[in-house]
């Protein structure tokens, strides 16, 4: 997992203008120049790996298109399952995750934040909560959710799915690095637009609700998307518990068939996930900068 | 609280006459900062009063008291007789009755001027939609604001802002008004704008506690001028005895470096 809480905005390196280009300065001269650059280095690359000693053997082992089309299609008679089928179960982990997160997080970064000696005791518990899960590997969380829930033998609780457990763990784990994200969001709102909206007689959940929350989370929505990306990723460690989601779909694939490119299309249908919402978040960042530059003009 | 409670949702019913306020004994400290040392200080109905001082001299977190945004250390302040410091009272209520406009406008940037306008009164005071936003326009026409209310508080120049602001705290049908230095943050141009809309609401009667620098604006307006000097009020006064004959010797000092200034 790579969870960067408050940390710089992706594509907002070395940006000008308008919004983040890859390609600095302009005019046809310029995107010749960098047409060509691109062309030799990718050149260089797929030479690098087509002339390398073992190349056809690489080839053969990890993107050999044959298996890839059969781990896409999967055939249960020939005992592995279709990859491009599995995805759907990260997806749908990926979105049961996230609304939950959304929601617990949040609750942990409001007690954190909370004021007043009664609500010291949860205040404690909701730094422990952040420290532990921050600090322990979520490959252990899924573990020991998904393989200690069961084993209490309790009614209903012990007698989930393993993707119900991994997303369990999921939300457990991501909770604790989101609810930092909301604290910092949280903080940035200036403390005079709560005396600006308690004056007008707003109670405090009113004025957290309309005026501090939306601030907040509009501060905060590039590391968010940055979180959610990972967590796309991340849905592939449940595979672990025996959840069939595209990485343990190929990995079953690869122990039956004895070839790895199952491997390569798994890559292919998460970075299908990942891409569009990495672009969509570039996306919020610009027009966020663009609507603050706009709004610095009177 | 009577005749505050018996004022039900956006139907205030105030005492029209009298005691508007009577601040007693007034303590507040920040640390070991006593930034309050003993205010006493009352308002009558209808009354304008502007407060001076050097900054730092407790001017701010007079109103802030006020309009109970800080907790007080000692003392009482009352709003027509009725205690509005201590156990049990309903904030929010109050708050309804007491608005309070800040030197930094502090309108809600991810809200329309509209939406800044009808939020209070919608949440607050319950009433619907569509009567808060047609009392909202009347309140944005009546100050020039009307073309404003789809606009984002960005867009505006902080004479806008600021005189949204004061929309905004009216939209509450306060009976009191705190102005704390509501043109000091205003490029000179923009503040006329504001100093107008002020005294439209001083000519309608509006019960107003001011804290300015503008003295010229006080000496104008005020029925009353206080001047505070650490934490205390040194001497009060009609404006015309204040600013021409001060008694107290920090008064004639303070009021001297602002002539000085060119500011009186």
């Amino acid at each position: 997992m790579s969870l960067g809480v408050g940390g710089p905005a992706p594509g907002s390196f070395g940006t000008t203008g308008r919004g983040p280009r890859l390609l600095s300065g302009g005019g046809r001269r310029a995107t010749a120049i960098s047409t060509v650059s691109t062309l030799v280095v990718l050149g260089a690359l797929v030479a690098v790996f087509l002339l390398a000693p073992g190349s056809a053997q690489v080839r053969h082992t990890f993107f050999n298109p044959t298996d890839m089309w059969q781990a896409l299609r999967g055939d249960p008679k020939k005992g592995y399952y279709s990859v491009g089928a599995a995805i759907w179960l990260n997806i749908r982990m990926f979105l049961a995750a996230e609304v939950l997160i959304l929601i617990v997080a949040l609750a942990i970064a409001l007690v954190r934040l909370s004021t007043g000696p009664v609500a010291f005791p949860f205040r404690v518990l909701s730094m422990i909560y952040v420290d532990f899960f921050r600090g322990v590997p979520l490959l252990l969380v899924i573990l020991a959710i998904g393989f200690g829930v069961p084993a209490l033998r309790l009614p209903f609780v012990s007698a989930q799915s393993a993707a119900v457990y991994g997303v369990a763990a999921l939300v457990l784990s991501y909770s604790a690095y989101v609810s930092e994200v909301y604290r910092a969001g949280l903080n940035s709102v200036h403390q005079s637009q709560v005396a600006a909206a308690r004056s007008l007689g707003l109670s405090q959940a009113t004025a957290l609700r309309h005026v501090i929350l939306p601030q907040a989370v509009r501060n905060v929505i590039p590391p968010l998307l940055n979180d959610f990306i990972s967590l796309q990723k991340d849905t592939a460690l449940v595979g672990v518990l025996g959840a069939i989601e595209a990485n343990e779909a190929a990995q079953i694939y690869s122990s039956t068939v004895f070839n790895y490119s199952s491997y390569a299309v798994a890559a292919v249908l998460f970075l299908l996930l990942t891409i569009p919402l990495a672009r969509f978040t570039d996306r919020v960042i610009d027009r966020d900068r663009r609507r603050r530059l706009a709004g610095s003009a009177p | 609280m009577s005749a505050i409670d018996a004022a039900g949702p956006g139907t205030p019913a105030p005492p029209a006459e009298g005691e508007a306020v009577r601040i007693e004994g007034l303590r507040k400290s920040f640390g070991a900062n006593e930034v309050l040392r003993g205010i006493d200080l009352s308002i009558a109905t209808h009354e304008v009063v502007c407060l001076i001082g050097a900054s730092g001299s407790g001017k701010s977190t007079l109103l802030r008291c006020l309009n109970l945004l800080e907790p007080i250390d000692a003392g009482r302040i009352s709003l027509w007789g009725q205690q509005i410091t201590g156990a049990g009272v309903d904030q929010n209520l109050v708050r309804r009755y007491v608005g309070i406009v800040f030197q930094s406008f502090n309108l809600f940037p991810h809200m329309s001027v509209l939406r800044n306008v009808t939020l209070a009164p919608i949440k607050a005071r319950k009433v619907p939609r569509a009567q808060a936003e047609e009392e909202a326009r009347a309140l944005l026409r009546r100050f020039g604001l009307l073309d404003k209310e789809a606009d984002y508080p960005d867009r505006l120049s902080g004479g806008q802002q600021q005189r949204v602001a004061i929309v905004r705290a009216l939209a509450m049908r306060p009976q009191i008004m705190l102005l704390d230095e509501v043109t000091s943050a205003l490029d000179p141009e923009l503040v006329a704008e504001v100093l107008d809309v002020i005294r439209e609401l001083a000519a309608n009667g509006m019960t107003m506690l001011i804290a300015t620098h503008e003295m010229g604006f006080a000496r104008d307006i005020a029925s009353r001028v206080c001047f505070l000097a650490d934490g205390a009020i040194v001497e009060q006064g009609p404006p015309s005895a204040l600013f021409t004959e001060p008694k107290d010797e920090r008064t004639q000092k303070f009021l001297r470096r602002i002539v000085e200034a060119g500011r009186l």
